[in-house]
Order: structure tokens, then C-alpha cells, then sequence
């Protein structure tokens, strides 16, 4: 099975979920005008208001259902072809149960009921909070407690937030899960001039296809754009197959739109050719073991 | 007995300014960037106005805006006081016809000397305290005229060892330069153009006749920032000294950064409610 993914790195203006949904809606017209079998839409961490907010979180935090209703009002206000459908992906605060997320939710848009009902899939809490160096998540949102894989139109995905992805531990939950393949969705702001890449982006470009060739799983990447306050995001959105490779990349500073085609199918090949998931599969069960004895068993000799 | 070679990883070396290199041209565009978004996005503003000195941090700060905003849209002010040196005056003009900003020069001598005939006890140091406030007070006034922000040019040596007088040079609310230690400006300006007489001359804040950065400091740019670099990556002082920096250097360094720490944070304000500003209500600058 194939599909068409488009990731839009675009850069929100700060707190302004109103001004910032509107723009989300251009884009739903623009892919309908100029791309109209795309598929899947990702936009990048906290899309919705900006990343750098403290404790402007609680302003624009909504709930994942009010979110979905508000992404399912635009999509029918700028599309109206009768068998028109997107799957959109994105970041943003959340409020649910009381406590402030910074959660990712992916849901399935329709032009019409009739054609196709819309469905919110799922909603992804952000699991590893960053909160050091120029990072201070702990203090204003609460920990995601699970990593889920769930199932899409186009077969089962995971979605991950930043620095869930730099702790090798979540992708690999996410693939033992069933995902074939992994949004990344991140606010990465860029540090270390140095190397011929950014700092950060070159670390990414070696997670992203790292996450690809062990699990065999494809991996797409939203990274957010623009400056907030002086630190600039570094954008690079990337489609990379599950072999490592690296289909397409945005700019680290200009807003863009890319595109690529995800065969389901590469997965079940280059897993063929490297079992490594089924080898980690056959060994849950030491591995299991191994971690509860660390887990129970805290400051050892 | 097959012996197969051994390849050990190179000694760390202190003298190696491995870790300071930039990506000059990948720098310019992101500095570029960040003066468009900081200006133009964020304030709505097309036009800046910096103080050129004929140093090289203002030298390359004005090439850095002329790329950002356009040269017809910088005004770059001389500031000399009597004492400035006329080399000083001969850089700063350099600087503009390389860049074609526009200039103006308004001379601080009557304004600094009005307020100095009130305190002739003042040593070397307190004049200079004046007469960078009286800059800011200039290039601030400026900015209102010209419709314009202010742009800083203080690197992240100078800031490190609190090299500036407080709420003067460092007041402006844009500096692209403040993550760059000083090699890393002398680096980037090669890069961007800054005519070599500027870049290759001692750094001095001229604020007394034939003072130079480095004699001040004690040690020099390079080192100081070899030095500044691993201190704050967390590098304990035995540490580097292990690593086989001086340790005279390393004390001089850090003594000079802890004991500056309080001028590079805004003023301390007692905490008296749970929604005191900047310890309670958080809110970043931009939003």
C-alpha cells in the first residue's frame, strides 16, 4: 500500500492559535489545489502557538476535541470536493483531565460525512519532558505515562515529540508496538555553529535514519521554523525510508512544504533483509527481566 | 604473530581552537535570519540604528544588518569623545563605506564633560562608565528620532567577564553577537568582509588613551576563550588544569566570570507574592 505524506514547516506566530489554525486552513487549500492526493498532513511540535510559551501554556492549551472539531470546520470551509479526505497530524498544548500536555494528535478529516467519517485516531502525550539547558517543559506541562502505536487508514503508525526520539527506548517501544512508521514531530532550536550541519540537526540526521534502519519502520519529521525571542528552529523536516535513507529535506530556516510517497510495502522488504525487530521480539522476555531487575533494584554495586 | 596497528585517539590539545571554529557562511545566514525575524516579523520595524566605533564587534554587527535590512535602512552613529583616538573615527569610516550605511557623528564631549565637572574625583574607570551610558543615552535617543531599534554589538567574552558597563553597551534589545566569543567575531568578520586593519588590530574599548582588551583582561582573547569555552560546559577548574591549561590562567578566568555573574541578569527584585514577575509570572520576551 502506498500513500502520499506532505510535512509543512511553517512558523506560528507566538500565541496566536486563532491566527495560527487560519494558516492550517491554507494549507489545507493549497494541498487541495496543487496536491489534492496527498494523504497525510504533519505539521511540527506545538504549531499551534509557538513552542517557547512558560506559563503561557494555559492560555492556548485546548483539548484534543475541541481541537478536532476546530481542524475538521476548517478542512470542510477550504475543501468541498464530495470525496475529499486528509489525515492531519500535529503538535500542540493540551489540556485534558485537569493537567497541561504537550501532546500530538493525529485525526482523520473528511469534506463529507457520507464520503467518510472523521475520526480522531489518537492523541500522543509527550513522554521524555526536556527540561534543562535552555528547556523547562517539567515546569509548565505534565508527562505523557504511554507510547502507543494505533491504526490509520494507512496502516499502524506511532506518533513521538522530540526528545521522546532522542532516547533510543521510545521508537523501539513504538516499533514492538506494531508501528510501521514514526512521526516525529519537533521544535528543535538550533545551537552549535561549528560542523557543516547546525548543532542539533546534525544530531537528528543521525537519530531519524537511525530509527529507520534498525526498526525498518519509515520516519517522517516535522521540524518547526522561525524565531521566538532569539532561538531559532531549525525546520529540516525529512522522509527518510526504512533502509536510513533520507528521501527529502526542508531548509533549516525558510517555511516549506515536502512531500514523498510512503510504500508500506519497503517495510516488510528491508525487514527480510535485516530481522532486527523479530530478534528483539524472541528476546523480550530476558529483556523483560533485565529491566525489571533494574527498575527494582535502584542504586546498585 | 600478525601485529595489527594500534590507533590512539589524539591527546586533547589546549593550544587546539578545535571547538571554537565556526560554519562562517551557515552563521551569517542564521544571524541574518534572526535580525529579519527579530525586527521586521517580531516589531514591525524595517530600520536599525547601531553605534559604530571602529571596533570590530560594531564592524561586523553593521555588515551583518546591511545583509539584513539593507544598507539605506542602517544608520550607524560615531560617537567620539575627546579622548577617542582619531583611528578609532578612521575605522568607523571604513566600516561605512564598506557597508554604505548612512552615518552621523555626535560627539559626547560637552555632554560628558557637563556632568564631569561635577565629579572631579572621578578615576579612569567612572569616566568610562559615562561616557558609555552617555552613548546608550545617544544611540537610544537616536533610535526614537529614526523611527528605528537599536542593535548591540557586546560578544560573549566581553559578557562573560563583564567587560561593559552595566545597562550601557549592553542595553540594546537586539544583539546578534552575544553567543559569540571574541575569536568567533574575528572569524566571522573575515568571513562577511570587515576590512583586516579592523579585524587585525588589538581590541580596546578606547575609553583611555592605549588601552587595549587584552591588558585589561591579563590573558589573551584566545586563550581566555579556550578557557570560557570547557568552564561552561561544566569543566571544573582541576579539571582543566589536568587538560593542561596554566592554572594561573584558569583562576584569572574564573574569578573574572563569577564575579560578573550580577551583570548579566536584570536588577534584583524582592519577592514578596506568588505572582511576582519572572520568578511566578512567566511569560518569554516574545510572547
Amino acid at each position: 500500500m502506498k500513500y502520499e505524506v506532505a510535512v509543512a514547516q511553517i512558523k506560528p506566530q507566538k500565541g496566536e492559535v486563532a491566527f495560527n489554525l487560519e494558516r492550517i486552513g491554507e494549507i489545507f487549500a493549497q494541498l487541495e489545489a496543487d496536491s489534492p492526493d496527498t494523504n497525510v498532513l504533519v505539521l511540527p511540535e506545538t504549531i499551534l502557538s509557538g513552542y517557547f510559551l512558560e506559563g503561557g501554556v494555559r492560555d492556548v492549551a485546548r483539548s484534543a476535541e475541541q481541537l478536532f472539531q476546530e481542524l475538521l470546520a476548517l478542512y470542510r470551509r477550504h475543501v468541498s470536493r464530495a470525496d475529499a479526505a486528509l489525515d492531519v497530524c500535529l503538535g500542540f498544548y493540551e489540556l485534558f483531565e485537569g493537567k497541561y500536555y504537550n501532546s500530538a494528535l493525529y485525526v482523520t478529516l473528511s469534506a463529507s460525512n457520507d464520503y467518510l467519517l472523521p475520526t480522531l485516531n489518537h492523541v500522543h502525550r509527550k513522554f521524555f519532558l526536556p527540561t534543562y539547558g535552555v528547556f523547562d517543559e517539567k515546569r509548565f506541562v505534565s508527562r505523557g505515562r504511554t507510547i502507543d502505536a494505533f491504526q490509520t487508514r494507512f496502516g499502524r503508525v506511532a506518533v513521538l515529540i522530540c526528545e521522546d526520539v532522542w532516547h533510543s527506548i521510545s521508537a523501539t517501544l513504538a516499533a514492538l508496538k506494531g508501528a510501521m512508521v514514526v512521526y516525529v514531530l519537533s521544535a528543535s532550536p538550533g545551537r552549535e555553529f561549528g560542523g557543516h550541519h547546525v548543532g542539533n540537526i546534525a544530531q537528528w540526521n543521525v537519530l531519524i535514519p537511525g530509527i529507520a534502519e534498525e526498526h525498518n519502520v519509515w520516519v517522517v519529521y516535522a521540524g518547526l521554523v522561525g524565531f521566538e525571542g532569539g532561538k531559532g528552529f531549525t525546520g529540516s523536516s525529512q522522509v527518510v525510508d526504512p533502509w536510513g535513507n533520507s528521501l527529502i529535506q526542508a531548509s533549516i530556516t525558510n517555511e516549506a512544504v515536502i512531500r514523498a510517497t510512503i510504500d508500506m510495502d519497503d517495510v516488510a522488504i528491508a525487514r527480510a533483509n535485516s530481522p532486527l525487530l523479530a530478534d528483539l521480539e524472541a528476546t523480550l522476555g530476558d529483556i523483560t527481566l533485565q529491566l525489571q531487575h533494574i527498575a527494582q533494584s535502584p542504586h546498585q554495586k | 604473530m600478525n601485529r595489527l596497528p594500534i590507533q590512539y585517539a589524539p591527546k586533547f590539545n589546549p593550544d587546539a581552537n578545535d571547538n571554537l571554529e565556526i560554519n562562517e557562511a551557515l552563521m551569517t545566514d542564521w544571524l541574518v535570519a534572526f535580525l529579519q525575524d527579530e525586527i521586521v516579523r517580531r516589531r514591525k520595524m524595517t530600520k536599525a540604528v547601531v553605534g559604530i566605533s571602529g571596533g570590530v564587534d560594531s564592524a561586523l554587527v553593521a555588515f551583518l544588518l546591511e545583509r539584513a535590512l539593507g544598507a539605506e535602512n542602517v544608520y550607524g552613529i560615531r560617537m567620539p569623545y575627546r579622548s577617542s583616538s582619531q583611528e578609532s573615527l578612521d575605522h568607523a569610516s571604513l566600516v561605512v563605506q564598506a557597508t554604505g550605511i548612512n552615518v552621523d557623528t555626535i560627539e559626547i564631549t560637552d555632554a560628558v564633560d557637563g556632568y564631569l565637572n561635577y565629579a572631579s574625583d572621578a578615576d579612569g574607570r567612572r569616566r568610562g562608565n559615562v561616557m558609555a551610558r552617555m552613548r546608550a543615552i545617544v544611540l537610544f535617543d537616536q533610535s526614537q528620532k529614526l523611527g528605528c531599534i537599536p542593535v548591540g554589538t557586546g560578544n560573549k567574552t566581553e559578557r562573560l567577564f563583564g567587560y561593559f558597563t552595566w545597562h550601557a553597551d549592553d542595553s540594546p534589545p537586539v544583539n546578534p553577537l552575544g553567543d559569540l566569543y571574541k575569536t568567533q567575531v574575528w572569524a566571522l568578520s573575515r568571513y562577511v568582509g570587515v576590512p583586516s586593519v579592523i579585524i587585525d588590530k588589538p581590541a580596546s574599548a578606547d575609553l583611555i588613551v592605549g588601552q587595549t582588551d587584552e591588558t585589561d583582561f591579563g590573558i589573551t582573547y584566545a586563550k581566555a576563550d579556550r578557557i570560557l569555552y570547557y568552564l561552561l560546559k561544566g569543566f571544573s577548574e582541576n579539571r582543566l588544569v589536568e587538560m593542561g591549561f596554566p592554572q594561573n590562567e584558569v583562576r584569572l578566568v574564573k574569578r573574572r566570570l563569577d564575579t560578573t555573574h550580577w551583570k548579566r541578569h536584570l536588577p534584583t527584585v524582592a519577592m514578596l507574592s506568588n505572582t511576582a514577575i519572572n520568578d511566578y509570572y512567566l511569560r518569554p520576551v516574545d510572547y
